[in-house]
Formats: C-alpha cells, sequence, structure tokens
C-alpha cells in the first residue's frame, strides 16, 4: 500500500487540529488530519462552551485576543451557525472571599494592557443588572465583549470548512505509530493505512504523550473529565456565562444559558477518565456537590430540572499550561495540545498561530510559555 | 449467607417475583419503585380511594394482576420497600436514589436486579406533537390509574396487542372509540400463526379483544398507513388523515390519539451498570446482553421482565424470578435447578409467541423513510425529519450520538427513550445504511429528569484524576 501524501499531517481531530487544518489550508498547505473517533467529540465536544478571556494569565492574552476576532466572524468563516453569543463572560467572588474580589480588581488593571477591558460591578448595580445571583456574591468583573458557542457543533464545523478548502480528514482512523523517517515522518493507522509528510502537528488532546515520547521527549501529561449538566429549557435570560473566581475546587462552578433556554452547568468536581476506551463516567457524587455549589451562585436553579450529565475527556499539565509550538528536538514537528480544560476559547487561534508558524516558520504570539522542554528538566 | 445486599428495581411482575424469590431465600431486600404501589404498569393499582374491582380493572388477566399484589403485600414485613424513588444513576456497585421527599441515597449492593419494565415505542406521524397525541401506555395509565380517557372522541393508531387492548378497555369504559387503526396488514399475521399458538391462552385473549371491540361497533382497519394528524396549535387535535389499505385517503374526527407499536424496554439503567448491548434484528433495537440465567454481561447485574427484552407481564414474573435464583447462586445460596431450568423453558415459550406477534404487527420502517420533512421526530427538542436528514447530509452524522450532538435530537427531557428509535430509522433511511450501524444514543444520568434542588445526602466532593 502506497503512503497517502501531504504538506502536513495532523494526529488528533479535536478543534485544535479542525482548525488548524482549516487556516492551514487557507495559506496554501495541503493537510491529512487523521481523528481516531469521530472530530470534536472529547475535550472539544463534551466541554462548557466558554468564550472566556478573563482569568487567564496575561502573557495568554494575545492569544486569546486573536482567537476572539476569529470567533467574532465564525459563522461567515465556517459556513455555519456554531451559535456563539457574544452575550459577556462574568467571574464573581463571594462574600467570605473578599480577597477574590481584590484580585478581580488587579486583574481587571492589568490586563487592559492586553485590550481586555473588563467592568467591575458590586452592591446594588451588579444586583440590578443582574437579579438573578445568589446573596452570597460580593463583586463581579465583566467582560461584555466575550461570551460563548456551543462546543458540540464547533469542532465538526471546523473540520467540514477544513473538507471544503481540500483538507483531508479520516475519522475512526487510529494512528499507532509516528517515526521520522529521512526527511519526512511517517505515520501508521491501527487498520494498516500510511500516511507521509514533511510536517507533523501533533494535537492528539489527553492522547498525544504517547507521540511524544515516540520522538524522545517528555510530558507529564494526565487527563481528567469534566463534569457538566444541563437543566430543562427556561426562557431565555441571562445572557452572560458566569463562572466564580475562587481557590477552592468545589466552589468553582460556571453556568451559561444557550439559546433553546437551557442552563448548562459546569466546574467544581471531576470526573476519572478511561482514554484507552474513549470513556468517562459521570460521578453520582461530583452531580450532586456541583448543583449544591450552583445553587449559592444562582438560587434559582433549585427549581430546575436537570436533564442529563455528561463528560469527556481533558489533556492536563502540571503549570495549567498548554503545551504549544515546535518539538524541541526534531525538525518539522509540532505539538499543540494540554489545554487543561481552557481550550475552546483558545482553538480557532491556536489553529491560526500554528498555521502561521507551520507556513511561515514563525509567529508574533509569544509561544515560550508553552515550550515542550519546559518539563524536560524536571524529568532529568 | 443472608448479609448479602441485593436490590430489586421495579415493582411489576418481574420485581415482584424476584423480590419473593429473594424472601424466600431468608434475604431482606431492597425494592426500589417509581411508583406510589406496586403492580408496575400493567398491573398498576389505582389510587387508595378508588374502588374498582381486579375485574373491572385487568380483564383477564384479574387472576394474575392480584396475585403480584398479594404477594407483594404478604412480602412487606421482609422487605425494604422503596416505592415512589426513581433510581437515577448507578457507579462503583451503588444506586443513587432520590424519593418523593427530595433526599438523596446511595446504597450499595451485592447483587442488582433490574426489572426496569417498558414504555411505548412510537413511530412518529406528522402532528403528533399536537396536543391531544398520547402513547398507548399512557392512554392506559390514565385509564387505569385515574379512570379518565385522554379525550371524548378517541382514534388508536399503530399496532400490536396494546392497541387492541386499549381501544377495547376505553370502549368498555364508556369512551366513544372512532376506529382502530392497525398499519400491519391482516396478511401478516398469517404467516406469524405457528409462533403465535405457542401461547394458546394469550392468542386467545386476543381474538376476544378483537370481538369485544366489534360488538361495540369500533371500527378496526388493517393495513393503515397514516399521513398526518390534525389540528392547531390552539386546540390541538380535531382528526387524523390515513391512508386505507385500498390506497384511499381518509380522514377521522377525533379530539384524541393514541398511538404507539409495541412497547421497548427502559435499558438506560442497564446502560449507565455498564452493561453490554447488542443489536436484535428481530426488534431491530439494541438490548442489554442476557444470559439464558438473566445475568447481564456486568457481575453482579441481573437483568429481569420487560426491561431486558419485551416477552409480556407472564414472561415477567418467569425471568424475574429466575434472575434472583440465579443472583442467589452467584452468591453462593443453593437453589434448585429443577426450577431454573422450568423457568427457562417457559420463558423460551413466550419469546416464541413474542416472535411471532412481531411478525404479525411489525414496527413500520417505511414510515420513517416517509416522514414529511416538516413532521417532529423529537418532540422534547422540536427536531424535524428534515432537520435530522440535514445533519446527515450536511453535517455527515450516520451514527446517532453524532447526529444527537449536531441536530439536538435525544437531548431533551425523554433523553430519546421516546424518539431514538424512530430518529435512528430516519438516520439509516437516509444515510441508506443498515439500522444497526447507526448504533444507540447513549445513555447519561439521570435517566428522568431530576430537580437539582434536592436535599442532597452529605457528600465529599471527589476529585479523580487519572
Amino acid at each position: 500500500m502506497s503512503a497517502a501524501r501531504s504538506d502536513v499531517l495532523i494526529i488528533g481531530g479535536g478543534i485544535m487540529g479542525c482548525a488548524s487544518a482549516l487556516f492551514l489550508h487557507q495559506r496554501g498547505q495541503s493537510v491529512t488530519l487523521l481523528e481516531t473517533d469521530l472530530v470534536g467529540r472529547q475535550a472539544s465536544g463534551t466541554n462548557f462552551g466558554n468564550v472566556r478571556r478573563q482569568g487567564r494569565p496575561l502573557y495568554q492574552l494575545p492569544l486569546a485576543n486573536r482567537s476572539i476576532a476569529i470567533w467574532r466572524q465564525a459563522r461567515e468563516l465556517l459556513g455555519t451557525d456554531i451559535e456563539y453569543l457574544q452575550r459577556g463572560h462574568m467571574r464573581v467572588a463571594y462574600r467570605d472571599r473578599p480577597d477574590a474580589a481584590e484580585r478581580m480588581e488587579a486583574y481587571a488593571a492589568d490586563a487592559a494592557h492586553y485590550d481586555l477591558d473588563l467592568e467591575m460591578l458590586s452592591g446594588n448595580v451588579l444586583r440590578d443588572r443582574f437579579p438573578w445571583m445568589g446573596p452570597d456574591v460580593l463583586a463581579a468583573s465583566l467582560s461584555a465583549q466575550c461570551g460563548h458557542a456551543n462546543p458540540r457543533l464547533t469542532g465538526p464545523a471546523f473540520a467540514r470548512a477544513a473538507v471544503k478548502l481540500g483538507a483531508v480528514i479520516h475519522e475512526n482512523c487510529k494512528a499507532t505509530t509516528a517515526l521520522r523517517d529521512g526527511n519526512e515522518f511517517h505515520v501508521v493507522a491501527a487498520d494498516g493505512r500510511e500516511f507521509r509528510a514533511p510536517v507533523l502537528l501533533v494535537t492528539a488532546g489527553a492522547w498525544a504523550k504517547a507521540f511524544v515520547e515516540g520522538f524522545g521527549e517528555t510530558v507529564p501529561l494526565t487527563s481528567r473529565g469534566p463534569n457538566m449538566c444541563v437543566t430543562e429549557p427556561l426562557p431565555y435570560a441571562i445572557g452572560p456565562s458566569v463562572g466564580v473566581s475562587t481557590p477552592e475546587t468545589f466552589e468553582s462552578v460556571y453556568f451559561r444559558q444557550v439559546g433553546r433556554g437551557n442552563l448548562v452547568i459546569g466546574g467544581s468536581t471531576q470526573n476519572q477518565t478511561y482514554p484507552e476506551d474513549y470513556r468517562v463516567y459521570v460521578k453520582p457524587e461530583n452531580c450532586i456537590g456541583q448543583w449544591q455549589q450552583i445553587q449559592r451562585l444562582i438560587p434559582a436553579v433549585r427549581n430546575l430540572a436537570i436533564i442529563r450529565t455528561w463528560s469527556g475527556i481533558e489533556s492536563y499539565l502540571p503549570d495549567d499550561q498548554p503545551v504549544m509550538g515546535p518539538s524541541a528536538g526534531v525538525d518539522g514537528l509540532f505539538y499543540a495540545f494540554g489545554f487543561c480544560g481552557a481550550g475552546f476559547q483558545l482553538g480557532p487561534g491556536v489553529g491560526e498561530t500554528m498555521a502561521e508558524l507551520i507556513a511561515t516558520g514563525s509567529t508574533d504570539i509569544d509561544l515560550s510559555p508553552y515550550r515542550i522542554d519546559r518539563f524536560a528538566a524536571a524529568s532529568e | 449467607m443472608t448479609g448479602h445486599r441485593v436490590i430489586v428495581v421495579g415493582a411489576g411482575p418481574a420485581g415482584v417475583r424476584a423480590a419473593q424469590a429473594l424472601v424466600e431465600a431468608g434475604l431482606r431486600p431492597i425494592v426500589i419503585d417509581e411508583g406510589r404501589r406496586a403492580g408496575g404498569q400493567i398491573y398498576r393499582r389505582q389510587p387508595d380511594n378508588f374502588t374498582r374491582s381486579h375485574e373491572a380493572l385487568y380483564g383477564t388477566e384479574a387472576a394474575r394482576a392480584r396475585a403480584i399484589h398479594e404477594t407483594f403485600d404478604g412480602l412487606a414485613a421482609q422487605i425494604d420497600y422503596r416505592p415512589e424513588t426513581l433510581v437515577w444513576h448507578i457507579a462503583d456497585g451503588h444506586v443513587w436514589t432520590l424519593d418523593g421527599e427530595g433526599q438523596h441515597r446511595s446504597e450499595p449492593y451485592d447483587a442488582l436486579i433490574l426489572c426496569t419494565g417498558a414504555t411505548d415505542r412510537v413511530m412518529p406521524v406528522k402532528g403528533w406533537n399536537r396536543a391531544g397525541t398520547y402513547s398507548l401506555g399512557a392512554a392506559q395509565i390514565a385509564l387505569k390509574a385515574q379512570a379518565c380517557a385522554i379525550g371524548s372522541e378517541v382514534v388508536f393508531l399503530g399496532s400490536g396487542p396494546l392497541l387492541y387492548l386499549v381501544a377495547s378497555q376505553y370502549a368498555k369504559a364508556g369512551a366513544n372509540v372512532v376506529a382502530v387503526l392497525d398499519t400491519a396488514p391482516f396478511a401478516a399475521r398469517i404467516p406469524a400463526l405457528p409462533r403465535l399458538l405457542s401461547q394458546p391462552g394469550v392468542l386467545w385473549n386476543g381474538v376476544i379483544l378483537t370481538r369485544a371491540l366489534k360488538r361495540a361497533g369500533v371500527a378496526v382497519h388493517h393495513g393503515v398507513t397514516p399521513v398526518a394528524i390534525t389540528g392547531d396549535a390552539q386546540d390541538g387535535v380535531d382528526g387524523i388523515v390515513v391512508r386505507m389499505a385500498d390506497g384511499s385517503q381518509r380522514r377521522f374526527a377525533c379530539n384524541a390519539v393514541g398511538m404507539g407499536h409495541h412497547l421497548r424496554p427502559e435499558t438506560q439503567l442497564a446502560d449507565l451498570a455498564r452493561c453490554e448491548f447488542a443489536f436484535d434484528p428481530a426488534v431491530r433495537q439494541w438490548l442489554p446482553l442476557r444470559d439464558g440465567e438473566g445475568r447481564s454481561s456486568m457481575p453482579g447485574v441481573y437483568l429481569g421482565g420487560d426491561g431486558a427484552r419485551i416477552l409480556g407481564a407472564r414472561s415477567a414474573e418467569a425471568s424475574g424470578r429466575l434472575a434472583a435464583l440465579t443472583a442467589l447462586a452467584d452468591l453462593g445460596h443453593s437453589v434448585s435447578g429443577g426450577e431454573q431450568s422450568g423457568l427457562r423453558k417457559a420463558i423460551a415459550g413466550y419469546a416464541r409467541f413474542a416472535a411471532g406477534l412481531a411478525q404479525a404487527f411489525p414496527w413500520p420502517v417505511e414510515q420513517a423513510a416517509a416522514l414529511p420533512d416538516d413532521a417532529v421526530v423529537c418532540r422534547c427538542e422540536s427536531v424535524t425529519a428534515g432537520e435530522l436528514r440535514a445533519v446527515v447530509n450536511e453535517g455527515g452524522a450516520r451514527e446517532a450520538n453524532r447526529a444527537k450532538a449536531l441536530s439536538r435530537v435525544g437531548m431533551g427531557r425523554c433523553q430519546g427513550r421516546y424518539c431514538g428509535l424512530a430518529a435512528a430509522e430516519v438516520i439509516a433511511a437516509e444515510a441508506r445504511v443498515p439500522i444497526e450501524t447507526v448504533g444507540r444514543l447513549r445513555g447519561a444520568a439521570p435517566v428522568k429528569p431530576l430537580v437539582a434542588g434536592t436535599a442532597g445526602i452529605p457528600c465529599a466532593p471527589q476529585e479523580t484524576g487519572a
């Protein structure tokens, strides 16, 4: 069997891989993408759907800003509605954690230098604008220019747009080995198909580690599953996507109302993953804990019925930052994975940045915080 | 030995017989029941102050209903009965329940016997989302439990024994049954006859029902193809238009429609318990695997009654008891091998009869392919056949869960329990692929809508890294 060839080979069909495929084609590079399952099914498809910039490290904001520019024109770019609603994103601090409110204030001052305008709200002003807010809420930081979108639609929409431009996407195609063979990469799939390209981009999320190690590099990648649920629909009223700023994981719930009317709830505790089986099982105790917490943020939830829960497989790194950029040791090899539950908003920007980097050899986005070799010292 | 914790989910004929077998072995099982009183759907009991007799309520099945009710009442002191309690999740050897008081509990088990019963299998018809359209089971429960009819002029549409049973119960109760419209051609019953004769008593009951309908002056039409349920958003159903077997189109005026095609097992709990499923081509459904003894593919999880496979209430009594005996044997109790083999034989007979019913009253697959684009498939989310076809054609969805992700089909309050099978048929027809390749909607907790603000058990949040 002769190997299929393209300019770039991508392993992993989440939002990172699919967006990269689209933007690489826009830059005239031919792409073949291999996805073990169906595109956009795991972290990309099962996450909360936040298109959130605030709360990110300041050095990540240029990438987040690049991304939101794409979100704003996603419908035109993709030729379909991915339910992006630019109704704002809000972080709140509880009364018993006034330090969280102070940190939000400080962040707002710093973020202003990165084109992120945040409005601090408290007291009557906050309650007049958002009357459903629980009495425990002390203050809020509102980013009016952020929003939320439908993760179930987004990954597949990028994939379809890429295919329309000529990208080749193989679903149900599990890459089992990836080697450097002379001047090009040689990837073999479980069913025996072979693929070759001078450039390889690994966007395999929680499954990236085996490929990284195959090329002699180290990455302490783990995975966890978000605990998500959705209520029955109610008349659209909320607007922004809202989350709690707290150092306590169990308090860190968030919710948004989709155009259809349902409240999507996430945060708090996470679930164990089974990456080999492509499965996560939602833990009932996590659901109950999450429902208890979300009632503190929005007490009206207690009268709603939860109709569905779900989870997916997200990849995490010890410093909560992704790996993004070139390999430290292998020419032509690139990575974009490990987004630690915060990759959905970044996805389009990551795709554009990786396409720029691969096609032109450089990018204005500072990728140094995301270097793969930041873990090399720790393991030696 | 009696310290084993065995949980039975469901208190219909399968659950009651399972509980009885466990008590006989000296155990004190927990029986969790969504109903307010044991009996399940088929032998559903009236509220306390209602006084109709078993004969009036259950007709030819009065003696069986009485036996189930009395057996369960006799067990009351020896079981831990939890009525009005929903099992909403199963995880790590525990069932998670929510009771009528809003209290969450988590119960560990050594053996879990799922007797979860069935709900209607419904093939959508254009207009079935109008107020006044009910499933056959819902129409029957309204009558049995509340002594009220779904409308004053009712058409029953669909196929299978329940169609005739509910229609005759309505006629007997004095409702105006406008017509019974059977989508199966009468001729389909001829080749099914040898299998149906395996249960002559049940077959005869069916004949009696049909005669009773005729005596009551109810017109029964066979080989009918539904066109639309008509009406408007304000007043709901005002009639139904069908194509008769001879090709002519006809409208029946009515203010309610009861519709359904046999039943489908309630398999979500087996799914959450991580039981393996397999496609059954005879009924075009994915069903949890069950060995001849009632074991699922998961150790410690047993399946009884229609919740695993639709074989009817009589079979449910046998398969519920068999599942309990197998669980007991697996826990180290001694059980009678002779009794087990007798139960297996009885179940095989019921299975033969059920195969005959599936042949005589087929699921109208072609109706899914012919659904107009503007017909609603998923009533919870108002997803039309056209929207579903669009995600097949433009979204490339050829699998049930992908179609759900892209279209919202099966994403609403019922979680695809009512639309899932029909949606799979629409997808298969549009994608021109065999139905089994479309797969099934994965079960997700909670199995039914769960009010968020219920009293929680003291519950330490768990965070689990990989």
